[in-house]
C-alpha cells in the first residue's frame, strides 16, 4: 500500500487554496523585518551603495522567499518520506568537499556546481534534524529509553559533524551537534545520558585540543584574553567589542559608524555585520533586532507545540533550536562572550547559502504549522 | 487507541522538555540582552574613547625653524627648500623598473637605491618614501618633465636649514642634526622623522626660542592607516627670529683675515655696550655638512684633526695671556699706590732668591717707569712692581676685569681659565706659593690662562672705563615697526670702581705701544687719521727656556717646530682717543705677538671702524631676556 493512502485516512487532503491560506503571514513578516535590517545594513557596508552585497542579498532574498513558500505548501509527508534520502544526499556532499571542495577562508566548505556554489555543511544543518525527526518519529517512549536504538541517530549526528571539524570548521560542527541534542533531548532520551555525554565531551576535551589547528587553538587563547594580541587573533574580537560599546544608547548614525566605515571592523559584511549594526543604530538597533529574533522563535516554539505528530513537533522545535543557535552563538562572538567561529547572523549576514538554508528551513517549519494537524503512523508503513 | 495514548504520552514529554529548551533559549537571549546593556551603556564612555582613538589619528605639522640674523637683519642662518623626491609604492607598480627609470634623470648611488628598496618593501603601499633629498633645480624639472613615466613618484618641497656664510659663522651659529636618544625631552616634535635641533652655539643655545611651537593637524584614518579627510588644523607657531650682535660682513672679514694662519682666533666687540661684532675661530668647518649627515670618515676628521676644527677656541681655547696681562698689573700697581713715575733699573733681568728671571730684551731697557714699562713691555719693570704689589692683589684686579671666569656669553662650551691665588696654588696644586711664581705671573705666563673673548672683555674695560660684559644676542626680531620707544635699548654699564686716572695711564701706555716709534707695535699701527688703535702685545711662551739655550742664543720661532712655537697674542681698541672697539686676538704658535697678532688686529680694526656698526641703525629687536620666557 503507497504511504499516501495508509496516511490520508484520518488527514483529509488541503487544497492548495487551503494551505495558502494557512500560510504563516506573521513569520513572513517578520523574517523580512530581519531581511530588511540585513539589506540596509548591506548598504551601509558598501559606503551606501547597493553594490556589491546588498542588490545580490536581495535577490537571494526573493530566491528563499519563494523556496520557502514552497518548502511551505509541499506535503509534510513528503519530506517525512525523504527525509533519509536528503540526509544522505547532504552527507555525500559534504564527503564530496573533501574531496574537490574550493579552499575558501583556509576551510574547505564550498563546493563549485558551476552555477551555483554550495556549502554542504550548511544545507547538513536541516538535513540532519530532518532525519533525526523522522527517526525519533518512530520511537514509542519506550524504545527512546532504549540505548540500543540510540546508538544509529548518535552515529547520524556525529558523522557529519566529524565530517565539518575536518574541513575544519568548528563552529558548523558545534552546531550540528547542540542541534541534535535538542532534538535527543525533546524527543525524550533520559538526562543521565546527556550528563554522561557531557562527560564524556568534557573528559575528551583535551584530547580533542590537540587535534585543533593553531588558529582554531589561538581562537580560543585569544578569547579567554582579547587584550593579550591586539593586533593579532585579538584585534577582531577587540575592534568588534569597541564599535560595539561605541555605538551606546542611540548609536552613531546610519552609515556613520567609524569603526566599520573605516573598516576596524573585519568581515563587517558577513560574521560581525551585528557590530555595524549595534554601532550605527546603538542599543535601540541591537535590542530591537534581538526581539524580532525573539519573536521568530517563539513563533517556532508555537508551532511546535502546536503540532499534532511528533515528526512536526521535532522538526520545528530542531529546526527553531538551530535558527536560535545561529543567533546566540554569532551575537555571543561578536559581543566578545565566545570565542570566533565563524557563525554568520541568519538573515542578516551577507552570504548566500546560509540564507536560503534558513529560508528553507523556516519553509519547513511554516510547513508543520500547515500540516499540523496531520497524524503520520510511528513508522511511516502501512498499519492495521 | 494504543498509537492514540501513545502519541498523547510523547506530546506531554515533548512539551515539558520543549518548555524547559525554550527557556534556556529565553535566558540565553537575556543574557546577550544584559551584555548589550552593558557594553552599550555601562561601557559606552570606555569604548567611544578606543573608538576615537582608533580613528583619530593627531600629526604634528612642524613649525618653519626661526632664522637668525646679523644685527642689520642679515640673514645668517635661513631655511632653504629642499626638494626631494618621493615615491608611493602603490602608484609605482613595479618599483625597480621606475627607481631604474629615476637613475636614469638623478645621480642615485647603489646606497639609496637599496634603502629605498628596503623601506618600500617594510612600509605600507601608501606611504611615500623619500628617494633622495637635496635635488638641483635641474633634477627637479627632468623629474618633472618625465612624470609620465615615473608613476607613483612625486617631488616633494621641505625646508633645510642653510648657513650661507658656512664655515664663517660655524662656530658662533653651531649647526642642527637629527635628534639623538639623550635630546628627546618630551617635546613630541623631537619625535618627527627628519626633524633637526640645534647641535652647537646659538643654534643650541636658542634651540627652543628658535624651534617655535608645532602645529596639529587631526586626521581621519582607517584601519590601515590610510588618510581619509582632514578634521581639523592649527596651525603652529615659526620660531623667533634671532637677532644677534655680530655684523655680517665684519665677521667675514675677520674670519678670512684669521685664515692666513693655521690656527688662530679673534673677538671684536663694542666697548660701550658689550656687542660681539665679530668671533672667529680658524680652522672651521662647514655646519651645512650636519644637516644632512656627516659621513664616519668626514665626522673622524673633523675630531681627529690637530688643529681642532670643531673647537671654538675664541671662547674655549685657555692661552697664557702673555705681555698683554701687564695692564692688570700696572692698573694693580697704581692701586696699591705705586707711583708711575716710580722707575726701576732693567739690566736684562732679575734676581730672586737663586733664581734669574729675564727680560724680552736680553740687553735690559735702563731706567723704566710705568708709561716706557707697557710701552716696551718691559719684563723686569713688572717682575720688581708685581713683586711689591703680590699676586694677590694683582688677582683681584685681573678679576674686576672680567679675566679667570666666564664671561657669560651665550655660547656653550665657554672656559674660564686660571687667575692664580695664594689660596688658589693651595687648594689646586696643594703647595704654598712661591714669590718666583709672582713674577712669572706678572709677565702672565705660568698659572695665568685666559680666553681671547675674556682678553677682549678686558681691552673693552679699560677702554670704556666700565664693566661691560661681552653679548652676543640682541633679541628677538620685533614682529613688524616697532615705536623707537619699545626698541630695546643696548644695555648701559656701571663704571669700574678705579679712579679714572689710573685707566688714562694704562691707555696711555697702550697708545705708545702703538703709536710712539720706540712702541713693540709700532709697525703695526694704523696710518689713517683718526683712526689709530691702541694696543699691547703679547708672546706666551709654550716651552720652557733652558740656561742651556739661553747661553747659546734663544731659539728662533721660525727654527722650532709649529708645535713648539710660542703663540701670539694682540690686544687693541680704537680709535685711539675716542675708544669704540675692542678687538683681541690670537694666533696659535704664531711666533710674536707684534710681528704676526698685531697686523691682523690692525687689519680688524681698521675695517671695524669704517665699518662702523656701533654707528650705523640697526634692526629693531624685542629683548633677550624675553626670549627665555618664550622658550
Amino acid at each position: 500500500m503507497a504511504v499516501d493512502s495508509f496516511l490520508s485516512a484520518r488527514n483529509p487532503e488541503m487544497s492548495l487554496r487551503q494551505k495558502i491560506w494557512q500560510l504563516n503571514w506573521g513569520m513572513m513578516l517578520l523574517l523580512s523585518l530581519v531581511a530588511g535590517v540585513g539589506f540596509a545594513m548591506l548598504y551601509s557596508a558598501a559606503n551606501g551603495s547597493f553594490e556589491p552585497w546588498a542588490s545580490a542579498q536581495m535577490m537571494r532574498f526573493g530566491l528563499g522567499l519563494g523556496m520557502m513558500i514552497v518548502a511551505a505548501l509541499i506535503d509534510i509527508r513528503f519530506w517525512f518520506r525523504y527525509a533519509y534520502l536528503i540526509y544522505f544526499t547532504c552527507l555525500v556532499l559534504l564527503g564530496a568537499v573533501e574531496v574537490m571542495g574550493d579552499i575558501g577562508m583556509g576551510a574547505q566548505r564550498w563546493i563549485d556546481f558551476g552555477v551555483v556554489r554550495l556549502q554542504p555543511s550548511e544545507m547538513m544543518k536541516v538535513a540532519l534534524i530532518l532525519a533525526l525527526a523522522r527517526y525519533f518519529h518512530g520511537l514509542s517512549s519506550e524504545e527512546v529509553r532504549r540505548p540500543l536504538l540510540l546508538l544509529l541517530p548518535t552515529f547520524m549526528a556525529l558523522t557529519p559533524a566529524a565530517l565539518v571539524m575536518k574541513q575544519p570548521d568548528l563552529g558548523t560542527a558545534g552546531m550540528l551537534l547542540l542541534g541534535s541534542g535538542a532534538v535527543f533531548f525533546c524527543a525524550g532520551v533520559r538526562w543521565w545520558k546527556f550528563a554522561l555525554l557531557l562527560a564524556a565531551g568534557l573528559a575528551s576535551g583535551p584530547i580533542a585540543w590537540q587535534f585543533l589547528h593553531d588558529y582554531q587553538k589561538d581562537r580560543v587563547l585569544t578569547f579567554l584574553n582579547p587584550e593579550n594580541d591586539p593586533l593579532g587573533a585579538g584585534y577582531h574580537t577587540l575592534q568588534a567589542m569597541i564599535g560595539f560599546g561605541s555605538g551606546a544608547l542611540t548609536g552613531k548614525g546610519f552609515m556613520q559608524g567609524t569603526q566599520s566605515q573605516l573598516n576596524f571592523l573585519p568581515e563587517k559584511q558577513t560574521d560581525f555585520i551585528f557590530t555595524m549594526l549595534a554601532e550605527e543604530f546603538g542599543l535601540v538597533g541591537s535590542l530591537t533586532l534581538l526581539s524580532l529574533y525573539f519573536l521568530l522563535l517563539c513563533y517556532g516554539f508555537a508551532i511546535a507545540f502546536r503540532a499534532r505528530n511528533q515528526f512536526a513537533r521535532l522538526l520545528a522545535l530542531g529546526l527553531t533550536t538551530n535558527l536560535f543557535l545561529y543567533v546566540f552563538l554569532n551575537m555571543a562572538m561578536v559581543m566578545g562572550m565566545f570565542p570566533v567561529v565563524g557563525i554568520p547572523l541568519p538573515l542578516v549576514s551577507y552570504g548566500g547559502t546560509v540564507l536560503l538554508t534558513v529560508m528553507g528551513s523556516m519553509g519547513l517549519v511554516m510547513s508543520c504549522y500547515i500540516h499540523r494537524d496531520m497524524r503520520i503512523s510511528r513508522r511511516g508503513t502501512a498499519e492495521a | 487507541m494504543l498509537q492514540k495514548n501513545e502519541d498523547n504520552e510523547r506530546q506531554r514529554s515533548f512539551s515539558r522538555r520543549a518548555l524547559l529548551l525554550g527557556g534556556a533559549q529565553s535566558l540565553l537571549l537575556a543574557g546577550l540582552a544584559g551584555r548589550m546593556y552593558y557594553l552599550q551603556v555601562v561601557e559606552a564612555d570606555r569604548y567611544k574613547t578606543l573608538a576615537e582613538d582608533n580613528r583619530i589619528n593627531l600629526r604634528l605639522l612642524p613649525p618653519p625653524r626661526g632664522r637668525i640674523l646679523d644685527r642689520f637683519g642679515l640673514p645668517l642662518a635661513t631655511n632653504r627648500q629642499n626638494f626631494r623626491v618621493v615615491m608611493v609604492r602603490e602608484h609605482a607598480g613595479d618599483v625597480e623598473r621606475v627607481l631604474n627609470a629615476l637613475a636614469q634623470l638623478i645621480e642615485l648611488d647603489e646606497h639609496d637605491y637599496k634603502r629605498v628598496l628596503r623601506e618600500m618593501s617594510r612600509k605600507r603601499s601608501f606611504v611615500p618614501v623619500t628617494v633622495r633629498e637635496n635635488l638641483t633645480w635641474d633634477e627637479v624639472s627632468r623629474v618633472e618633465v618625465n612624470g609620465p613615466e615615473l608613476p607613483g613618484v612625486s617631488i616633494e618641497m621641505g625646508q633645510i636649514r642653510d648657513y650661507p656664510f658656512a664655515d664663517s659663522m660655524a662656530h658662533v651659529l653651531g649647526y642642527v642634526a637629527a635628534v639623538a636618544e639623550r635630546d628627546l625631552t618630551g617635546d613630541p616634535l623631537l619625535e618627527l622623522p627628519g626633524f633637526r635641533v640645534g647641535k652647537n652655539g646659538i643654534e643650541q643655545k636658542y634651540d627652543l626660542a628658535l624651534r617655535g611651537s608645532a602645529g596639529t593637524s587631526q586626521i581621519e584614518v582607517n584601519a590601515y592607516g590610510r588618510v581619509i579627510r582632514e578634521l581639523h588644523r592649527e596651525e603652529g607657531k615659526p620660531g623667533d627670529e634671532l637677532v644677534l650682535t655680530l655684523d655680517g660682513g665684519l665677521q667675514t672679514f675677520v674670519h678670512q683675515r684669521l685664515m692666513g694662519e693655521k690656527s688662530a682666533s679673534a673677538v671684536v666687540m663694542d666697548v660701550e655696550n658689550g656687542d660681539v661684532l665679530a668671533l672667529a675661530s680658524v680652522p672651521s668647518y662647514d655646519p651645512n655638512l650636519f644637516n644632512t649627515g656627516l659621513t664616519v670618515k668626514q665626522w673622524n676628521d673633523l675630531v681627529n684633526d690637530p688643529l681642532h676644527p670643531l673647537s671654538n677656541k675664541a671662547i674655549a681655547g685657555l692661552y697664557a695671556p702673555g705681555s698683554t696681562f701687564k695692564m692688570m698689573v700696572a692698573l694693580a700697581a697704581l692701586k696699591a699706590g705705586i707711583r708711575p713715575d716710580h722707575r726701576v733699573f732693567c739690566p736684562g733681568y732679575m734676581t730672586l732668591g737663586r733664581s734669574r728671571f729675564h727680560c724680552w730684551k736680553r740687553h735690559g731697557h735702563g731706567w723704566v717707569d710705568m708709561h716706557h714699562g707697557l710701552q716696551h713691555s718691559c719684563d723686569v719693570y713688572f717682575y720688581e712692581i708685581s713683586r711689591k704689589v703680590g699676586i694677590d692683589n694683582i688677582a683681584a684686579m685681573a678679576r674686576q676685569f672680567g679675566l679667570g671666569e666666564e664671561v657669560g656669553i651665550d655660547l656653550n662650551g665657554e672656559r674660564g681659565g686660571v687667575i692664580p691665588t695664594r689660596d688658589w696654588k693651595l687648594a689646586n696644586i696643594g703647595e704654598p706659593w712661591q714669590g718666583g711664581e709672582t713674577l712669572v705671573a706678572s709677565i702672565g705666563q705660568g698659572f695665568v690662562l685666559t680666553t681671547p673673548l675674556q682678553l677682549a672683555a678686558m681691552v673693552a674695560r679699560i677702554a670704556s672705563g666700565r664693566q661691560v660684559i661681552p653679548r652676543l644676542t640682541r633679541g628677538v626680531r620685533a614682529d613688524g615697526e616697532l615705536p623707537a620707544a619699545e626698541n630695546v635699548p643696548p644695555p648701559q654699564f656701571a663704571p669700574l670702581d678705579l679712579p679714572a686716572e689710573h685707566l688714562r695711564i694704562v691707555r696711555e701706555g697702550m697708545d705708545a705701544v702703538s703709536n710712539d716709534p720706540r712702541g713693540t707695535a709700532y709697525r703695526a699701527r694704523i696710518k689713517e687719521e683718526g683712526f689709530e688703535l691702541a694696543g699691547k702685545t703679547g708672546t706666551s711662551q709654550v716651552r720652557r727656556i733652558t740656561m742651556a739655550e739661553r747661553a747659546a742664543g734663544v731659539t728662533k720661532n721660525e727654527q722650532l717646530p709649529w708645535r713648539r712655537r710660542d703663540h701670539a697674542l694682540f690686544v687693541a681698541f680704537a680709535p685711539v682717543h675716542k675708544p669704540r672697539y675692542a678687538c683681541a686676538v690670537v694666533v696659535e704658535h704664531g711666533g710674536g705677538g707684534s710681528t704676526v697678532a698685531a697686523p691682523i688686529a690692525r687689519d680688524i680694526l681698521l675695517e671695524t671702524q669704517h665699518r662702523d656698526p656701533s654707528g650705523r641703525r640697526s634692526l629693531p629687536i624685542v629683548a633677550t631676556s624675553q626670549i627665555a620666557e618664550r622658550a
